[in-house]
């Protein structure tokens, strides 16, 4: 496992949560198998894209750990935490009758934080993402970037130790696209938190991750364990190198593999 | 990432908005005038609109009082509407089951003829201002309760699915998240239950007492058409008032969010 990020190091196993799925099962009413015997270990700290083609199951992996879903098969061991999590959905989902500011200070407002330190908080991860200037205006009044910037700065605002997302970025333009994912590698290497990163593109899942698991069709079996092999700091510049290049190919040669 | 085009609102001045309307109820007001002077159509068949603006004016003190009292009816059986409707829509909508036992009884507001009750709301009410707010209140508060309960129903399932994760009671995630997000269709509920209030009101004032009902049906068996007329002008005009102080306050509410507010 690549070394972990340089400014959290002293304090990343110690807050991160490491997760183990043991023979986990999903069946939906329909008849509808998602996810069959699914084994998983993730280590605490661990930047991990689960990548898949459309309906695979992947969404529905993330919901279980997430609590959103329950399994019929198999459990979780230890259990994933009911407190400290995050989750971020393909679209920003913000409250469209607050700003920017109020939508990031919510989580903190439900988990009775006072006004004046989730004023504070909010206004700190609004920063992160940087979306300082845009505060108090309402998501109508945003792009589709920054509206995903506002749903990065909520997940972010109550410091989760697990981070789920769920192909965030998926509907953006690629440059914006690419400006997330970079600032979303930054986060994760400020904070001490495990991330799991749910999409279905190999190009996001190689620049991102330490770990992809490439997924197959329905119902979701691990095809490739594949640990990237590119540096902890990277950049823009790196998806257009070589070695950039060989990581993708071994992802989308699994991921052919396995829609066969 | 320019914000400038999503944030685009198109504003339009009082002039824009009203000189519309009335320019079509001008041209109207003297196609009226023209035919009923030159087709020389009696006055108690249909009086000319000068001859309306006449009654209006000679039995002002009369009619003005009638239309208080019509617009103090209307006005307090929406308001019980709103707040009786939005309660039950939420009652409603805390379980299918309760929805499932109850809801068909909500349509009984709807298909129920006012007219057909209005002998039971003065059993209950007198012959009084009360039975006219209960005949405003039992004919406006079906499109509340319909369009609460729809937008409360329709709440995105990611933010319920992001309330539950972040450990929101039921009661929170009503005041912060349903009630709020059901805001839209409450408003297009409130548009349609603030011209009905006043249709309400009228026919409770015709069949029980009071207000510009009253004056319309004294005023038919007296053969004055043209105070018929000033009575509707004056019903038509409280509605109006209603409906515009509706579309105010959703404006007012929604001026941030809501896209059907926006241009």
């Amino acid at each position: 496992m690549p070394s972990a990020p340089a400014l959290d190091k002293a304090s990343a196993p110690a807050t991160a949560v490491a997760l183990a799925l043991r023979g986990i099962g999903r069946t939906f009413p329909t008849g509808v198998v998602a996810v069959e015997d699914f084994d998983l270990d993730v280590p605490a700290g661990q930047f991990l894209a689960l990548l898949g083609p459309s309906g695979c199951g992947k969404s529905t992996l993330l919901r279980l750990i997430a609590g959103l879903d329950v399994p019929d098969a198999g459990r979780f061991d230890p259990p994933p935490p009911t407190t400290g999590l995050a989750y971020v959905f393909q679209d920003a989902h913000l409250l469209p009758w607050r700003t920017v500011l109020g939508n990031v200070a919510l989580p903190l407002e439900l988990a009775g934080v006072t006004d004046e330190q989730r004023q504070q908080r909010a206004r700190d991860a609004i920063a992160q993402v940087g979306l300082t200037d845009a505060l108090d205006r309402y998501p109508a009044q945003l792009s589709g970037g920054m509206r995903m910037r506002a749903s990065l700065a909520r997940a972010l605002v109550t410091e989760p130790k697990l981070l789920l997302l769920d192909e965030p970025f998926a509907a953006l333009d690629e440059i914006t696209r690419q400006q997330l994912d970079e600032q979303l590698r930054r986060l994760w290497h400020q904070r001490a938190m495990t991330v799991i990163f749910v999409t279905h593109s190999i190009g996001e899942a190689a620049f991102l991750a330490q770990r992809a698991i490439v997924l197959s069709p329905r119902p979701a079996r691990i095809v490739l364990d594949h640990e990237v092999a590119l540096p902890d700091q990277r950049s823009m510049e790196l998806r257009s190198s070589p070695a950039f290049a060989a990581q993708t190919g071994v992802l989308f040669a699994a991921l052919q593999r396995g829609s066969q | 990432m320019s914000p400038s085009e999503s944030s685009r609102v198109k504003t339009m001045s009082p002039l824009q908005t009203i000189a519309p309307p009335v320019t079509v109820f001008v041209v109207l007001t003297l196609l009226a005038e023209g035919v009923v002077r030159l087709g020389g159509v009696p006055p108690w068949l249909l009086p000319a609109p000068t001859q309306v603006f006449a009654a209006m004016w000679q039995q002002r003190e009369s009619l003005l009082q009638a239309l208080g009292s019509t617009a103090l009816a209307a006005g307090l059986g929406f308001f019980m509407a709103t707040l009786l409707g939005v309660s039950l829509a939420i009652a409603l909508a805390s379980s299918r089951l309760v929805q499932r036992a109850f809801y068909p009884y909500a349509v009984f507001f709807q298909t129920v003829p006012i007219v057909a009750i209005a002998p039971l709301l003065v059993i209950w009410c007198g012959y009084d201002i009360r039975a006219t707010i209960a005949a405003a209140l039992v004919v406006s508060i079906f499109p509340v309760i319909a369009n609460t309960l729809t937008g409360l129903r329709s709440t995105d399932p990611a933010l319920v699915d992001l309330f539950r994760l972040y450990g929101a009671g039921p009661w929170a995630t009503l005041w912060k998240l349903r009630l709020p997000a059901a805001l839209p269709s409450l408003f297009t509920g409130l548009r349609v239950a603030s011209g009905l209030a006043v249709i309400g009101a009228i026919v409770g004032e015709i069949f029980i007492a009071g207000g510009l009902g009253a004056r319309m049906k004294e005023a038919q068996t007296w053969g004055r058409t043209d105070v018929v007329f000033a009575a509707i002008l004056l019903a038509s005009l409280l509605g109006l008032v209603m409906f515009a102080m509706v579309n105010l306050a959703a404006a007012l509410t929604l001026r941030n969010w809501h896209a059907s507010e926006q241009g």
